[in-house]
């Protein structure tokens, strides 16, 4: 069985976000980078089930700039067995690189490829859209399984049974594969990359493809007008007791 | 302007997803058309056809839709959808699952999670866990959007009156097959008796300080004593002490209640991603330099394991 996992570089989780003065974007210069916490996930899971022996090959893609290279060398570390960059030259957080764009050029990554099973994160935690995934799985017309916290795959590698994480409770979908799987907080913790993994990985292969060559029209279909911070909360109180909480509720805020 | 909305419902009743779903339709422009698919859902249909500003309620009734598989939906949605100007559903794991599936098959870029509608064509939605509004024109002929449901008031409807704003219409689904290669096989649902979280009027969530499973009780019964729904912060849910359902915040549930208790939690930004929109927050934290007393109305440094007893025995 062979996984493909798609991974993004974004502003690290920790990162308090800047936005440009002109609103054109948010700050990304000196601003620390990570491998999307959602595909991390999903990286995590794709190497686990190629130590379980369900996997033979693992491959990870990004799309970005050059340096997005990072991600999949990090993906590496983790376990993967080669990685694919695509580059682009548009911003991938907002106003740029779309996630319908971004579906059209996994899909060509995937008939080529042609993976038993593609995992990636349910959302990146830049523009925060949870379509990706889905998008992909209506291009190539393949079963989808969204915000995944477990993943069973058959000993005949024909099905992949999915617990999702859904608003009320859970959900358990049986997949025929090839399927699309996006991955939610609880499908696994990530393991800490070891330095002889990290040094391991940099000898991996890493192939690098123009997005101009996939013949895919990445040009965006919205367009960025504005930028703006969220309204601030203004500051509150504090209160000594229980008895002054439940008076300032009752009498001040009337809500109770 | 002609708008869809597609419907959330258990089959026999409507979610309130769908209700605050259709006052943002009617921001756009009062050709609202509400599709009802699923199985056997007569029921739901009726329940729309009072609501202010529906015109139309379209009705698909197939055994495939049950599960609202998007497998089985999306392609079916995507063929009418070409007579609308707008798609919208509810930003709920409904809509978040299905809606970019259409969105894909009629080749138009979707907007996740919108909160404001400026024009037809132009839309604010949170990026960055909510740390940014972006404002978006939408150049596709088709518009495909979710709506975060805190932003939008319910519409209102006139229940158990004969007064039908709107007209049904049937449309024969008897044709979809279920594609082959997916399969629902079981829900596990939650049952409750409290409120749904992210309808409930008031909300007490608890975080990690609230210790293990069995401390969570006490977060219950403050909740059970304000008729109040439970969240947790997404430190309590890996942690095994709430379900994965009570998680708020930037992934989890986005809740904006009149009144929202957050106990025993730091306030992390991808937390107060999920309920900074509440009217009034109230904060209990042993911890004074706690991030959610910046956001807190009210803070109450206190240890939780005396203040929550004390408060639920007061109120």
């Amino acid at each position: 069985m062979k996984i493909i996992v798609p991974v993004k570089r974004v502003v690290d989780y920790n990162v308090k976000i800047r936005i440009k003065a002109d609103q054109s974007g948010v700050e990304l210069t000196n601003v620390k980078m990570s491998l999307n916490p959602f595909d991390e996930i999903a990286v995590e899971e794709a190497v686990r089930m190629k130590e379980k022996g369900l996997a033979k090959e693992v491959v990870v893609v990004t799309i970005g700039p050059a340096v997005a290279q990072d991600v999949l060398r990090t993906s590496m570390a983790i376990g993967a067995d080669r990685g694919i960059l695509i580059t682009t030259p548009l911003p991938t957080d907002l106003g740029g690189l779309e996630p319908l764009s971004v579906a059209k050029l996994l899909k060509s990554i995937v008939l080529k490829e042609q993976p038993n099973l593609v995992i990636m994160g349910k959302q990146s935690i830049d523009d925060d859209s949870n379509q990706t995934g889905q998008m992909l799985a209506a291009l190539l017309n393949w079963p989808q399984a969204t915000f995944a916290s477990k993943i069973d795959v058959n000993d005949s590698k024909t099905t992949a049974t999915i617990t999702r994480e859904i608003d009320g409770g859970l959900d358990v979908v049986a997949c025929a594969l090839p399927a699309i799987v996006t991955t939610d907080l609880r499908l696994n913790t990530p393991r800490y990359a070891s330095l002889p993994n990290i040094m391991k990985a940099k000898q991996k292969p890493l192939e690098t493809i123009d997005s101009g060559s996939l013949g895919v029209d990445t040009s965006p279909r919205l367009k960025m007008v504005g930028l703006t911070d969220p309204p601030k909360r203004a500051g509150g109180i504090k209160v000594a007791s229980v008895d002054e909480l439940i008076a300032k509720l009752k009498t001040d805020a009337k809500v109770i | 302007m002609s708008i869809l909305v597609i419907a959330e419902h258990t089959n026999t009743a409507l979610r309130p997803s769908t209700l605050t779903t259709i006052t943002a339709a009617r921001k756009l422009g009062d050709d609202v058309v509400v599709l009802v698919a699923g199985k056997n859902v007569s029921a739901v249909a009726d329940s729309l056809l009072a609501s202010a500003g529906v015109q139309k309620v379209l009705v698909a009734d197939s055994p495939a839709f049950e599960h609202h598989l998007p497998e089985n939906m999306a392609g079916f949605i995507a063929e009418f959808a070409k007579s609308f100007t707008h798609i919208l559903a509810p930003a709920t794991a409904f809509g978040k699952n299905l809606l970019p599936r259409v969105s894909a098959l009629i080749d138009s870029q979707m907007l996740s999670d919108v909160t404001d509608i400026l024009g037809p064509d132009t839309f604010k939605r949170p990026v960055y866990a909510g740390n940014a509004i972006a404002t978006f024109q939408s150049t596709d002929a088709i518009k495909v959007m979710t709506i975060r449901t805190t932003a939008f008031d319910p519409v209102t409807t006139t229940e158990g009156s004969t007064d039908k704003n709107a007209s049904l219409e049937h449309i024969d689904a008897s044709g979809i097959a279920p594609a082959p290669h997916t399969q629902f096989l079981s829900s596990e649902l939650t049952t409750s008796a409290r409120p749904e979280l992210t309808a409930a009027p008031v909300v007490v969530s608890g975080g990690r300080g609230v210790g293990s499973a069995e401390n969570f009780a006490l977060i219950e019964h403050l909740a059970d004593k304000l008729g109040a729904a439970v969240g947790a912060s997404r430190a309590a849910v890996d942690a095994g002490y709430a379900p994965n359902d009570c998680q708020v915040g930037q992934t989890g549930k986005i809740v904006a209640p009149s009144l929202y208790i957050a106990v025993g939690i730091s306030g992390a930004i991808q937390h107060l991603a999920g309920m900074k929109d509440s009217k009034v927050i109230v904060a209990i934290n042993k911890d004074p330099d706690a991030p959610i007393f910046q956001v807190a109305d009210y803070g109450l440094v206190a240890d939780l394991f005396d203040a929550v007893p004390e408060m639920t025995g007061k109120l």
